[in-house]
């Protein structure tokens, strides 16, 4: 029984169909791959992972990152910015797979385009104007614009029959759909070609108001910016000029890039409300704008084995055990001992418990005991140690089931409104990933298809 | 200005920082600066317009305001107040100019963002006292922050007279002054860490005032790995009779899970070790936060905000 067969599933996540990532990476059909999402939810690690995993399965693929960690460029040998890709050595399977990966370095992607699209001269001009040097060092968007014109260009050498590119850590989730556009009509529009010729738009009939609108404008930007300031500006202006219809074909291309059937977009998310939201609008501007979505990659996720034993009662059990443990200590010890019994605080269990696994550095209390009471103390000790560190376990145990039925509020809110969504979901791992057998592992759960009993 | 890596709660701790110096009759304003209405989601209200709005009361009668400030109507509220510019800042808007000016104009929507909280602080009442006696502002990420506070600077350069050079110059005045502090969010996880010793590093390169390092959501140390490996080891089975004897019924069956969650559970313990140690190293005050295991509902808040003043926030 496939779950389209359950008539009304008990539970909304049941029905949430599986995101299957080996049969798209696999498929030779798929040339870009796209992960975006809010900041913070694993973009570049997904992305470094799916590049290691379809390069193992024999894909020769590039990976675009934005920001990696450190550990993680300096590990697949990135961390240099030189702006084209390197190959990633370390890459395993039979398959004649190949993976290069590159960190992109957004002043120089620009700078490369103004000397692509011009002479020397003119271009020695532009990369030393004040006014480029600001916009190209990254203001609102020029990251974005960057990434996109990368991914562009790498499309274009068709070098590699895979792309998987992360995106800006935005503003918001749309700039990066948004900001090329912006810049790209930024840089060829009305505005500034008002601001280059506003002799030549002054002897057209029907630009007269333009006209004035435009010399009120200067003058109102000189007043606020400073005449150096816009002089900058027209300057920069003048230089681009011959470069301005291509920013805008450009932006377009890039776009119709993100449309065509060979891109598939990953949102990537954590089962925490804000992260969720984001995803839940990606979702939605993506279907908006007809970008083809593969589904939401849902990192960190948290599952329990023992999810049978619920939290209330995994807690209850622990404060049994730890009031069982008080009374038997209250009424056969003496005070001395009562200090440390008494203390339910985490800290205090754990160090008990840490102590009685080293009986080479036991506590002078528990010498103590066992000098003056003889084994059969010894034994008491030990079950009340086995109380304690059960009680640990019980309390662990109710705060990961707290966790789980939080993340699956949080999952459920998403699920009621895209229902359609595939998800595939990747188990939380207990540190942070910085080599390439870590991202192995990443991407063997992210193929592991539904966690056990989460 | 609270700031930290994306993910880490700076939202939330920004309006929790907010609520704990809302006390005894004192006034507050949070700020938001990246239209993403974070504010409006945690207090559960409407979304903030561009207008400031009593969103929450602190103890003994204090009050906490919301502003989300959005760059262009900035910009229009400042043309007006200096050029008495009307509809004629409409006509700018059609032609594109509020738009070259509030996204891709270098730094200008930084300015503006940065103008209008500084603007928050320095206002008075008509008795003289200020009218916020504090201005938390949801920052851009601890990856931005430096060239977010620090545009002005870039502007001022730029823009070498006029308004906007005067406006920025102040602005940096203010937010140089000791009067500033610059907090971090951080977890006790590697990257957020790093960002976090690079964030410093780049706000004290720049002499912009760094505050305290907020490390959120921290667990309590339940178990450690020592007490995990002597119950991995011989004490299987007394752990299954201990719960049952506690309760619970098919305890063989459980040990083994529970033991594999007692073992993530201390690696854990031993990597958030190590970044703690890595954030004394930066030297920098910090603040706790508890783990909110519901999540941060306006509940949440307040016990952090009540977790900040224990912690002498308005010291």
């Amino acid at each position: 029984m496939t779950a389209q067969d359950v008539p009304f599933p008990v539970n909304g996540l049941d029905s949430v169909p599986t995101l299957e990532l080996d049969p798209l990476i696999d498929d030779p059909g798929t040339r870009i791959i796209v992960c975006c999402g809010a900041g913070g939810v694993g973009k570049t690690t997904t992305a470094a992972a799916l590049g290691v995993r379809a390069a193992e399965r024999g894909r020769r693929v590039v990976v675009l990152t934005i920001d990696p960690a450190r550990r993680l460029a300096q590990s697949m040998g990135i961390d240099s910015l030189d702006n084209v890709p390197r190959k990633v050595d370390g890459i395993k399977g039979a398959g004649g797979g190949e993976l290069h990966a590159m960190m992109l370095d957004m002043k120089r992607t620009f700078d490369e385009i103004v000397e692509a699209h011009t002479d020397p001269e003119r271009a020695r001009a532009i990369l030393a104007n004040p006014f480029y040097q600001s916009l190209s060092a990254g203001f609102a968007g020029t990251q974005e614009y960057m990434a996109m014109e990368k991914l562009g260009q790498l499309r274009a050498r068709d070098a590699w029959d895979l792309i998987v590119v992360d995106t800006p850590p935005s503003r918001s989730a749309l700039d990066f759909l948004d900001a090329p556009k912006r810049l790209g009509s930024f840089l060829d529009g009305r505005f500034i070609k008002l601001l280059m010729a506003p002799a030549k738009m002054g002897g057209r009939a029907g630009m007269k108001f333009l006209n004035v609108g435009m010399s009120m404008m200067t003058g109102t930007l000189g007043k606020l910016l400073g005449g150096q300031f816009l002089k900058d500006v027209q300057t920069f202006v003048a230089a681009m000029d011959t470069m301005f219809g291509g920013f805008r074909t450009r932006a377009d291309a890039t776009y119709k890039l993100l449309q065509a059937p060979g891109t598939a977009f990953l949102v990537v998310a954590t089962p925490e409300r804000d992260a969720l939201r984001e995803a839940a609008y990606f979702v939605e501007r993506l279907a908006a704008d007809e970008m083809p979505l593969a589904g939401l990659v849902l990192n960190r996720v948290h599952g329990s084995g023992a999810a049978r034993l619920s939290a209330e009662r995994a807690r209850a059990a622990a404060e049994n055990l730890e009031e069982g443990r008080m009374v038997d200590q209250a009424a056969g010890k003496t005070g001395e001992r009562g200090s440390r019994a008494t203390s339910p605080e985490p800290s205090d269990i754990a160090t008990a418990a840490a102590r009685s696994s080293h009986d080479d550095e036991a506590a002078p209390t528990a010498a103590y005991d066992t000098a003056a009471y003889g084994p059969a103390v010894q034994d008491i000790e030990q079950v009340q140690d086995i109380e304690q560190l059960t009680a640990g376990l019980l309390r662990l145990h109710a705060e990961r089931m707290q966790v789980l039925a939080r993340e699956q509020r949080t999952r459920d809110r998403f699920t009621a409104l895209h229902p359609e969504v595939a998800v595939a979901e990747v188990a939380a791992l207990p540190g942070d990933v910085h080599d390439l057998a870590g991202l192995r592992a990443i991407g063997d759960r992210l193929t592991a298809g539904r966690m056990p009993s989460a | 200005m609270v700031s930290g890596k994306g993910g880490t709660g700076k939202t939330t701790v920004a309006a929790a920082l907010a609520l704990a110096l809302a006390t005894e009759g004192r006034r507050t304003l949070l700020v938001e600066v990246e239209g993403r209405q974070g504010i409006a989601q945690l207090f559960e209200t409407e979304a903030l317009p561009y207008e400031e709005r009593k969103i929450a009361v602190g103890p003994g009668g204090g009050e906490v305001f919301a502003l989300a400030i959005d760059a262009e109507r900035a910009l229009l509220d400042y043309l007006q107040m200096f050029y008495k510019l009307g509809s004629a800042g409409r006509a700018l808007k059609k032609l594109g100019a509020i738009d070259f000016a509030t996204t891709i104009a270098p730094g200008v929507r930084d300015v503006l963002l940065t103008g209008k909280a500084c603007e928050a602080v320095r206002r008075r009442e008509k008795h003289g006292g200020y009218t916020y006696d504090y201005v938390v502002m949801d920052a851009p990420p601890t990856g931005r922050i430096t060239r977010f506070l620090n545009v002005n600077d870039e502007v001022a350069g730029l823009a070498r007279i006029g308004p906007i050079h005067n406006q920025a110059q102040a602005v940096m005045r203010v937010l140089k002054s000791p009067e500033t502090a610059v907090h971090l969010v951080t977890l006790l996880e590697e990257m957020p860490v790093q960002e976090t010793a690079d964030g410093i590093a780049e706000l004290r390169d720049a002499e912009l005032p760094v505050g305290k390092v907020i490390v959120n959501m921290v667990r309590p140390h339940v178990l450690d790995e020592a007490a995990v490996r002597a119950a991995s080891g011989d004490h299987r089975d007394a752990v299954a009779k201990t719960l049952a004897v506690a309760g619970i019924t098919g305890g063989t069956k459980l040990v083994e899970p529970l033991l594999e969650q007692a073992v993530e559970h201390a690696q854990r313990v031993e990597l958030e070790r190590e970044q703690r140690a890595v954030l004394t190293g930066l030297d920098v005050p910090a603040y706790e936060l508890p783990f909110l295991g519901d999540g941060a509902d306006i509940a949440g808040l307040y016990r952090l905000a009540k977790e900040l003043r224990k912690q002498g926030v308005d010291a």
